[in-house]
């Protein structure tokens, strides 16, 4: 792997500050009753999306979990429409019917993500066979919890996609916690990797919470996916920051784990490496005031921006209006 | 020349795997002919990447099936027995269906599931089930049942080039009910009925393989002098109201059949629509056939005695006729 130069560290910062930022807009409009419904933050798993997406092309297809606003920006949708999509309005990537679980922006090649713990891991699978069956150069990437591997349809979908050797990344964001339940009391396995083994699924748990240590497994993981060898489980040790959901009083964590926060936070980590490496601290800050700005002025637009008429509320159910003949 | 409801399907089936490259068959055990034989040979034919058996796995391989028809495939999923969707629930219900509608229209699932149901020959509580009314509550599914191999030909085709996820079910008893295919005739169009026997005095309303039993039905009512008409509803979401509206007007008696319970039934949303559409025309109240509430028995004589068939409908005929009609003006 050629490490990434000074300055593609630089861009991989902004974007761990622009995700963080992006949430940070979630959570205030949220607070004040402006977002609809129930989001998730992914604020301290940023690098596991930046590492990730970083070696994706717009062909490759991702599927992400209730926790995906990083995923997508990572992977290249407009910041405007996916806010706006989220506010649920006209000008959103899924003209506001999706909202903060069901975000899909096919030009960037997302495809979805789910609201039902589990459920993108088929449908991954499905596009990694689609990609495999037309003969492209493709993978699918799908992101999950470390609670969805209670789900049957996990189990199932590393069987299938190793039997037949789907160009299908796995990545596990372990953060430790499904909802409010620590993994303790979900699983006697401690690593989400070792479900991998059986069927002879390569895979390797690594601290994602570490930009270059996510950059590199990642690069390592697409190689191989890429060279045909099949799908790839990357376990992702990482940290939510945040509560499970916006709103979330987390009571289950102690004091002594929230207070040692700052020290798992994944722009903290590369900060000081960055500054390890020469850069100045008002550089950094100057990156970090850029991302702030872009995601306040993209913020500010998609809140302009018209809701949908509620007269085409009936659209898209199907593609011809006349199979739509139900009062 | 003449096909059974199986031949005629695996014509339908090589035809659009010879006519469009996206057509994929999976399924547990199709490159083997599948549990019916529907698929035999196609593996040999197209290549088994295209005719792909799969794993016990219906919640994953109805994802699989989904998430390929986002990207550019036209999977045919078989579902060996329609008991067994209740494993691809998730799926079918959370994300086929609505992948369109969440997406604001960028997406389509051009997917479609086949699938087999209905009681015969002891297959007993677990593989005899009529389960279509779950899946007519889903907005973005397209629900299918042939009642004909002829007809199952075409509706096949259809379902396949559609664009939309259909569930395509197949009744076990046809199977092996023969008919001639009439070469070229065209596709029919997903969402419309079709008048299977004209008639005057009633419409019997049915679809699947109790359009079978409500032609018989209909035979031995003429005996007796009553005239029936059987619609043959084809598709049961989107259901075909204008058909039904036109049969009814005529004959002002319907009698709706089919194997399913009738509590919760697709007849009992057809009987809710006819009588807040359809009031006016009605000269006795709605009929309806349907098993008795309990699930399908093993034994041959249980069997029999719960399934409904021809009796039962010349039977609901007869007891509407019976009932006082209003003089119309
Ligand atoms: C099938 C299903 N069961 C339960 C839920 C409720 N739920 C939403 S998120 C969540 C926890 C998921 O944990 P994990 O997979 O570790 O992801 P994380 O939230 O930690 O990112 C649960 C139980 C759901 N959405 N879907
Ligand atoms: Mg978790």
């Amino acid at each position: 792997m050629a490490e990434p130069t000074l300055d593609e560290w630089k861009r991989m910062y902004y974007a761990l500050v622009r995700i963080r930022q992006f949430e940070a807009q979630v959570q205030r409009l949220a607070g004040a009753g402006e977002i609809p419904g129930f989001p998730h933050l992914s604020t301290g798993q940023e690098a596991v999306a930046v590492g990730v997406c970083a070696h994706l092309s717009r062909d490759d297809v991702l599927f992400t979990s209730h926790r995906g606003h990083g995923h997508v920006l990572a992977k290249g949708s407009d910041l405007e429409r996916t806010f706006a999509e989220i506010l649920g309005r006209d000008s959103g990537l899924c003209r506001g019917r999706g909202g903060s679980m069901h975000l899909v922006d096919s030009g960037a090649g997302v495809l979805g993500a789910t609201g039902v713990v589990g459920g993108n891991l088929a449908l991954a699978a499905g596009a990694a066979w689609a990609a495999q069956a037309q003969g492209k150069n493709t993978i699918s990437v799908v992101f999950f919890g470390d609670g969805t591997t209670g789900a049957g349809v996990f189990h199932e979908t590393l069987n299938l996609s190793a039997l037949w050797r789907l160009p299908l990344l796995f990545v596990c964001e372990n953060n430790g916690y499904a909802e409010f339940t620590s993994r303790e009391e979900h699983s006697n396995v401690q690593h989400v990797s070792s479900f991998a083994v059986p069927y002879a699924i390569a895979t390797k748990t690594i601290d994602g919470n570490d930009l270059p240590t996510v950059y590199a497994a990642a690069h390592e993981a697409i190689a191989a996916l890429r060279r045909g060898a099949g799908p790839y489980l990357l376990e992702c040790m990482t940290y939510r920051m945040a509560g499970h959901y916006v709103g979330d009083a987390q009571p289950y964590r102690s004091k002594e784990e929230l207070a040692a926060i700052k020290e798992k936070c994944p722009i903290e980590r590369l900060k000081i490496r960055l500054v390890a490496e020469g850069v100045t601290q008002q550089e950094l800050d100057e990156i970090g005031e850029r991302a702030r700005q872009e995601v306040l002025q993209g913020v500010e637009r998609a809140r302009a921006a018209a809701r949908p008429d509620p007269a085409t509320v009936l659209d898209h159910v199907y593609r011809s209006p006349s199979l739509h003949s139900i009062p | 020349m003449q096909y059974t409801f199986i031949e005629i399907l695996r014509r339908a089936l090589d035809e659009e795997l010879a006519r469009d490259g996206a057509v994929h068959l999976l399924g547990e055990d199709v490159a083997a002919g599948g549990a019916f034989g529907v698929t035999r040979g196609l593996a040999q034919k197209y290549g088994d990447k295209r005719v792909r058996n799969t794993p016990i796995s219906e919640a994953a391989i109805t994802g699989l099936a989904t998430g390929a028809a986002l990207c550019g495939l036209k999977p045919v999923l078989e579902l060996m027995f329609i008991d067994f969707a209740t494993l691809a629930m998730d799926c079918l219900v959370n994300q086929t269906a609505k992948y369109r509608y969440m997406s604001g229209g960028q997406v389509a699932v051009p997917l479609v599931v086949r699938t087999q149901a209905g009681a015969a020959g002891g297959a007993a509580a677990q593989h005899s089930q009529s389960l279509e009314a779950w899946f007519i509550h889903v907005p973005g599914l397209v629900v299918v049942a042939p009642a004909a191999p002829a007809e199952a030909y075409g509706l096949l085709k259809s379902a396949i080039r559609l664009g939309d996820p259909v569930l395509f079910i197949e009744h076990k008893r046809l199977y092996t009910m023969k008919e001639t295919l009439a070469e070229g005739a065209p596709l029919p169009e997903i969402g419309k009925a079709r008048v299977a026997r004209t008639g005057t005095d009633v419409t019997i309303i049915a679809y699947s393989a109790m359009v079978q039993s409500a032609l018989e039905a209909a035979a031995e009512l003429a005996r007796v002098g009553v005239s029936g008409e059987v619609i043959d509803l084809r598709t049961l979401l989107p259901l075909d109201m204008t058909t039904v509206a036109t049969s009814i007007s005529k004959t002002h008696r319907v009698v709706i059949a089919h194997e399913a319970v009738l509590n919760g039934g697709v007849g009992a949303e057809i009987a809710a629509r006819i009588g807040s559409e359809l009031f006016d025309e009605l000269d006795a109240p709605v009929g309806r056939v349907g098993c008795p509430f309990a699930p399908i028995p093993f034994a041959p004589g249980l069997e029999q005695a719960l399934l409904p068939g021809s009796g039962a409908i010349v039977h609901a005929v007869r007891e509407l006729l019976g009932a006082p009609a209003q003089a119309r003006e």
